[in-house]
């Protein structure tokens, strides 16, 4: 047995080497540490977060940034913002989409249903670059997943925002971010208290919106995200515990003989 | 081996196995001799054996709903991550299951550098674990391209570039393999056709391995010979089968952990942006378990050089057997080889580390002294080692350290303490 707890401190430390390499080549500037409630083993999401979150989505990123691999649908489903299907289904039909060829083969518009895909608020990148002044801006889909520091880094870039330190000259365009790579960054602050009028009363702060905006961006990249916490807690459970009856049967087994096991 | 005849009972059975030895070969599977003073660190083996199937079933499945196709394949991860059934539980399992796999290799072959299992008369079995562990190298460098992401793209084109550096042909090469002039779409669809067939491979291989194996029988902790099979060994089943089930769950529990709750921990942040020929990201590293070998690469000014020490890197582990000239195979009886054992295991965990930062500065001077260090560990100090040093004395068998009652009976006591430190 005492071989066995030199091989877990072994695994732990050689984890903890390759966890310091994953984040080696990370930012300097220490981020802003948020207390999310879907971190933890047992994390969860907050429903109204998401719920709020997806009207900030919706209400000032949706008009440059797209979520193009999530559905309507989406919004409805078990550990989203759970939505009620018909709250989905008024959300998607207020969008647009090409379908078709008809019978005539003819392209034709319809309102979105809860299938379709998130409609896109530019055609193609192109369009997106040339809108934004040169630069692209990024799909939201897994944006979390797709930042060193993950929902901290994209809550930190949204409270970011600050004058440029004395003698740093910027475009026009340009704007000081002290989070973001390089600080430098082409999206003006998008948040000003009051910009959006939460439904449920909440007060729209700046730091309440990032933290409701980061939390559904967390989603949109981990929708699967309870079920994943809710699932690893009991597979881990019962592998201690099967762990725990083939330790018993080996050392029976082992009795048999001298030697030590 | 200890291959007594073999009749089975039923007369069904004994026409068939008449016919196909099966029956003989389950019988020799379950009986197989094996020394009872193996430690965890045998475990390694079936836990690797797991991966592999674990990494074919996860990969069949993912292979029904991946499209590889340079526009389409971002996208078809996120289908499986999101639309299919417990898609990304498998998707999960499988790329943290190749972390785990490297994870477990390389405790396979640290294992074996320090029992010196690769010694006589158990050559083969190394040189075709080592076959495994490039064919392994490949496999995973192609896989993680299939995502097509940014750290896919790019690492595909630092990689398939090495190629470039080879004179006269290099370019073409380079071309050849990409199936184009740049890393394109020929270049994603001949990865996953080889990703596919490439573990099937090793599948193949993993059979010679143990086939090799069970020829001179496993090596042990003292490294000496088997001498009596009645008293110094057990029967694979049940005592192997119940210990390497014990050490592979305590190993699925710590996978676990990585699977469900930091999933995205030993990946690159970047490989959920789409692959964008037009920007490169920052700092373009592989994958943890091939930082070693990436920072041999860079630690050489000269690129056809550095190509060539990375290969090299791996050649000399190929020929390991015949740079060790100890006869003594244990490390437990090699006082000075012991240290130098321990010198290179720090120095491959300084690789990783240097591999994973910018090659500049201070580091790239670390990565130069590192590598060279590697090369004369098994060029220079092997070699010497094996005929100037004094082993300690071994003992007469398996059992004796067990029971003890003999002359070297405080010799052998010292070992066994010394593996329980272990």
């Amino acid at each position: 047995m005492k071989n066995f707890f030199k091989l877990i401190v072994f695994f732990t430390l050689i984890s903890k080497l390759i966890f310091s390499n994953a984040n080696a080549a990370g930012e300097k500037q220490e981020l802003l540490k948020v207390d999310w409630s879907f971190k933890s083993f047992f994390g969860k999401f907050d429903r109204a977060s998401l719920q709020r979150g997806y009207q900030v989505y919706s209400e000032v990123c949706a008009s440059c940034h797209s979520l193009k691999h999530l559905s309507y649908r989406n919004l409805a489903e078990k550990g989203g913002p759970e939505f009620t299907e018909l709250e989905a289904k008024a959300i998607a039909s207020n969008f647009e989409v090409t379908d078709g060829p008809n019978s005539d083969g003819e392209m034709f518009e319809r309102p979105a249903k809860l299938s379709d895909k998130f409609v896109m608020p530019y055609a193609n990148v192109q369009e997106a670059i040339a809108a934004n002044g040169g630069a692209y801006p990024p799909d939201m889909s897994v944006l979390v997943k797709a930042r060193g520091g993950g929902a901290n880094y994209i809550y930190s870039v949204l409270m970011g925002y600050e004058d440029p330190p004395a003698g740093m000259e910027l475009d026009d365009g340009v704007y000081y971010n002290k989070y973001m790579y390089g600080n430098k960054i082409k999206m003006a602050s998008p948040l000003d208290d009051d910009i959006v009028e939460y439904a449920d009363g909440t007060k729209a702060t700046v730091d309440q919106m990032a933290k409701d905006v980061t939390t559904f961006l967390q989603w949109t990249a981990e929708p699967h995200l309870e079920t994943r916490h809710k699932m690893g807690f009991r597979v881990i459970i019962y592998l201690t515990v099967l762990t725990i009856l083939v330790y018993f049967s080996m050392k029976k087994i082992w009795s048999r003989i001298e030697t030590k096991v | 081996m200890s291959d007594h005849e073999y009749t089975p009972k039923s007369k069904v059975g004994k026409w068939f196995n008449d016919r196909l030895p099966l029956l003989t070969l389950a019988n020799h599977l379950t009986d197989y001799p094996t020394p009872k003073n193996l430690n965890y660190w045998w475990t390694f083996g079936g836990i690797l054996t797991f991966c592999l199937i674990t990494q074919i079933i996860t990969g069949i499945i993912l292979g029904m709903h991946y499209v590889a196709h340079a526009d389409l394949a971002f996208q078809s991860v996120e289908h499986i991550m999101r639309d299919v059934n417990y898609g990304w539980l498998i998707r999960y399992v499988h790329a943290n299951g190749a972390s785990m796999f490297f994870l477990a290799v390389y405790i396979h072959i640290f294992r074996s550098l320090y029992y010196g299992s690769y010694k006589s008369p158990r050559e083969v079995i190394w040189i075709i674990g080592m076959l495994i562990y490039f064919l392994m190298m490949a496999t995973a460098f192609m896989g993680y391209v299939l995502p097509w992401g940014q750290m896919s793209f790019w690492g595909a084109t630092v990689i398939t570039n090495l190629f470039s550096a080879i004179p006269l042909v290099g370019d073409s090469i380079t071309t050849w393999l990409w199936g184009g002039y740049s890393v394109d779409n020929p270049t994603l669809t001949r990865f996953f056709s080889l990703h596919y067939l490439f573990p099937f491979l090793i599948l193949g291989l993993v059979v010679l391995h143990i086939w090799a194996l069970h020829v001179p029988g496993n090596n042990n902790p003292i490294g000496i010979d088997i001498k009596k099979p009645s008293k110094d060994t057990v029967p694979f089943h049940p005592y192997i089968v119940i210990k390497d089930l014990f050490a592979l769950l305590i190993f699925l529990i710590i996978f676990a952990f990585f699977v469900f709750f930091s999933p995205n921990i030993l990946g690159h942040a970047d490989n959920y942006i789409e692959a964008n020929p037009l920007v490169t990201p920052a700092h373009i590293v592989p994958e943890w378990y091939l930082l070693p070998f990436y920072a041999i690469l860079r630690s050489v000014p000269d690129k056809l050089l550095g190509v060539i020490a990375m290969f090299a890197a791996i050649f000399v582990l190929v020929i390991l057997p015949w740079l060790d000239t100890s006869k003594v195979r244990s490390t437990v009886f090699r006082p000075i080889y012991k240290q130098f054992y321990w010198f290179l295991v720090a120095d491959v965990l300084i690789l990783g580390y240097v591999g994973a930062m910018p090659a500049e500065g201070l580091y790239l001077l670390i990565a130069r002294v590192a590598t060279a260090y590697y090369f004369a560990h098994f060029l220079i100090i092997l070699p010497f080692l094996g005929m100037k040093e004094k082993t300690t004395p071994l003992p007469l068998s398996i059992t004796e350290p067990v029971l003890g009652g003999s002359a070297d009976m405080a010799m052998a006591k010292n070992n066994s303490d010394y593996k329980e430190k272990l």
